[in-house]
């Protein structure tokens, strides 16, 4: 046996504990300002116009869709381009619920969720038989086949879709309350709950990844997304995780659906299927901010936000404009605008790295933004 | 109870085969090195005995249960631990957390129970001072340990070590030896393929021959390495 290798066998002798540290000194300082940017988010519809608040809705609804593609397709390396199949479940869900089963529209959001998770059962079924591209090109046709079928249901309007009456609305849960305390007219109202109940979502959901990814669970997911044959190796359960994340996924996607269209209150098989609206856009959020960050999709709808509000007046122009903007950032920062500015400056958001500390003094390398 | 026994393993990829008729048997705490030239099938009996491709034919017991129609997850956790000939690190994970990972799942522990577990391997494998770095920043070399490390991790019964010798420094390569020799000493039975024999015949008790997919010879290390089929197919050599 040779040198190094002795002495430090001799050095682990003295009694020093390891320990495990996820904490960077920014947590404490980014957590506030987190508490404050909600704080002042949720204070907005009473401060700001109706315009905004509508704005303000469309980002964290399109957070909320980025965060869990990003979660399926960053972490769990399920590139699907059909969670619109989700969005259209929910929303139509929710629609058949308030007019066909009279419930409060309110109470149909969850259970439009839950059926939007239901119906995640045998589409898992079957397009976890396929991988790569053939996984993205199955979840396509599956969703195809969602638009065509909900075509065909007359109740809600078949193929030319349906509006949710005024008097389902009217009466929802807590609008009353609402009118009451802020002296909100009915349609601000309506829009301010919609936008509040968005804003709920959206925390939620960046809170339940980001505590799913702290876990053991979290760290089965890294390694299977970055090498699911060794992670199987050491013991992975990767199918169930996968499939865990394909249905949790389904589940908050169909809400976030249900709750876009409550808030439109005009559904149609064509736009609540859309392609382009519910997964083209979502990919390139999290594409554009850095996908495998939590960080990522926040900045990237941000930057979606600003583009589609200056130049979506140029039609089919601004998409190729995003495709190749896409293209770019592939090629030259392959993780995203996140992924250059952690790069340069070491900042985490939200950190989940697990860095060993303590235990005998060891020279170690100083280097790196976390070395 | 032998540890791990195959009876009759047989695999082909098309017209190729790959494994044809192989049986043998590993007690529990033994040492076995496997040799044979490239394309033998050596790294494909690793990957039948872990899991990774199933079998066509023939049985795998492992630790006295029939594990043939398991998958690769399932014989981890029933203490099978293995590396990959060509490094398979979580690239984005450090090094630290790709052994976490490893003992936490392998070995089914809960993550804050096995934090010395994984630095005491970083010690004895070297790699401490790499802990915190991302594993996409190692050199081959370090890849190459830290595949050991996280096999290791996941506290196997029986170690499958897929060349993890080749491209080593002299000093290197003694400290890979005493390693893995530390490791057979607690009682863990270790399947070795290598093409550095001096590492190889430092641990191993018996040396099993492969080529062209069929066990052509199995015995303790001198008589191997002096059988004249070896030393002709082996070795390149006209007896």
């Amino acid at each position: 046996m040779t040198t190094g290798f002795n002495s430090i066998r001799t050095e682990i002798e003295q009694p020093q504990a390891w320990r495990v540290e996820t904490r960077t000194r920014l947590s404490g300082a980014i957590a506030v300002v987190a508490i404050v940017a909600v704080a002042v988010l949720a204070a907005a519809p009473v401060f700001v116009s109706r315009g905004v608040v509508q704005d303000l809705f469309f980002i964290l609804t399109m957070l909320t869709l980025a965060q869990n593609w990003n979660l399926l397709a960053g972490y769990a390396g399920l590139i699907s381009v059909g969670q619109q199949l989700f969005v259209g479940c929910g929303a139509y869900a929710l629609f058949g619920l308030v007019i066909l089963g009279g419930l409060d529209p309110i109470l149909a959001i969850p259970i439009a969720g839950l059926l939007a998770m239901l119906v995640a059962v045998p589409t898992a079924f079957f397009s976890f038989r396929l991988y790569g591209p053939y996984f993205a090109i199955g979840t396509w046709v599956i969703a195809e086949v969602g638009r065509l079928l909900f075509a065909q249901w007359k109740m809600l309007g078949g193929g030319t879709g349906t509006s949710l009456p005024r008097e389902a609305t009217k009466d929802m849960l807590g609008l009353s309350l609402l009118q009451d305390w802020f002296g909100m007219r009915a349609s601000a109202a309506a829009d301010a709950l919609a936008y509040w109940l968005a804003l709920a979502l959206a925390t939620l959901t960046i809170g339940l990844v980001y505590k799913l990814l702290r876990s053991k669970q979290g760290l089965g997911l890294a390694a299977v997304r970055d090498n699911e044959n060794a992670a199987r190796a050491i013991g992975v359960d990767a199918r169930r995780l996968k499939t865990a994340i394909y249905l949790l996924t389904a589940f908050l996607t169909g809400v976030v659906g249900a709750l876009i269209y409550l808030q439109k209150a005009r559904i149609s098989p064509d736009a609540a299927f859309s392609l382009t609206d519910w997964t083209a856009y979502v990919v390139f959020i999290v594409v554009i901010g850095g996908i495998g960050t939590i960080e990522g999709p926040i900045l990237g709808v941000l930057v979606f936000f600003l583009l589609q509000n200056a130049f979506s007046n140029y039609g089919s122009w601004y998409l190729l404009a995003l495709g190749a903007l896409a293209i770019v950032i592939m090629l030259f920062a392959p993780r995203g605008l996140w992924g250059l500015i952690s790069d340069r400056t070491g900042w985490e958001l939200f950190p989940v790295r697990r860095l060993l500390k303590g235990g005998p003094p060891i020279k170690t390398d100083k280097g790196g933004p976390h070395g | 109870m032998p540890i791990l026994e195959l009876t009759a393993v047989s695999k082909s990829f098309g017209a190729l085969v790959v494994a044809e008729d192989i049986g043998f048997s590993v007690e529990p705490g033994e040492a076995l090195g496997i040799i044979g030239p490239n394309g033998a099938g050596k790294s494909t009996l690793f990957n039948l005995i872990n899991g990774n491709y199933p079998v066509a034919s023939g049985t795998i017991c492992f630790d006295g249960r029939d594990v043939t129609h398991q998958p690769p997850m399932q014989r981890c956790l029933s203490g099978m631990g293995r590396t990959f000939q060509i490094p398979q690190p979580f690239e984005r994970l450090t090094v630290f957390e790709n052994l976490l990972v490893a003992a936490a799942f392998g070995a089914q522990e809960k993550e804050s129970q096995v934090t010395d577990l994984c630095a005491d391997i970083l010690v004895e494998t070297g790699l401490i001072a790499k802990a915190n770095r991302p594993a996409s920043a190692l050199t081959l070399l370090e890849r190459k340990r830290m595949e050991l490390a996280r096999a290791l991790a996941t506290q196997p019964k029986l170690l499958l070590l897929d060349e993890i010798a080749g491209g080593l420094t002299e000093g290197e390569c003694r400290q890979l030896v005493a390693t893995i020799k530390r490791v057979h000493q607690r009682g863990v039975a270790v399947i070795w393929i290598e093409h550095v024999l001096h590492a190889l015949t430092a641990v191993v008790e018996r040396i099993l021959v492969l080529n062209f997919g069929r066990v052509i010879g199995i015995g303790d290390p001198e008589t191997i390495m002096a059988s004249s089929v070896v030393r002709e197919i082996y070795l390149g050599m006209e007896v």
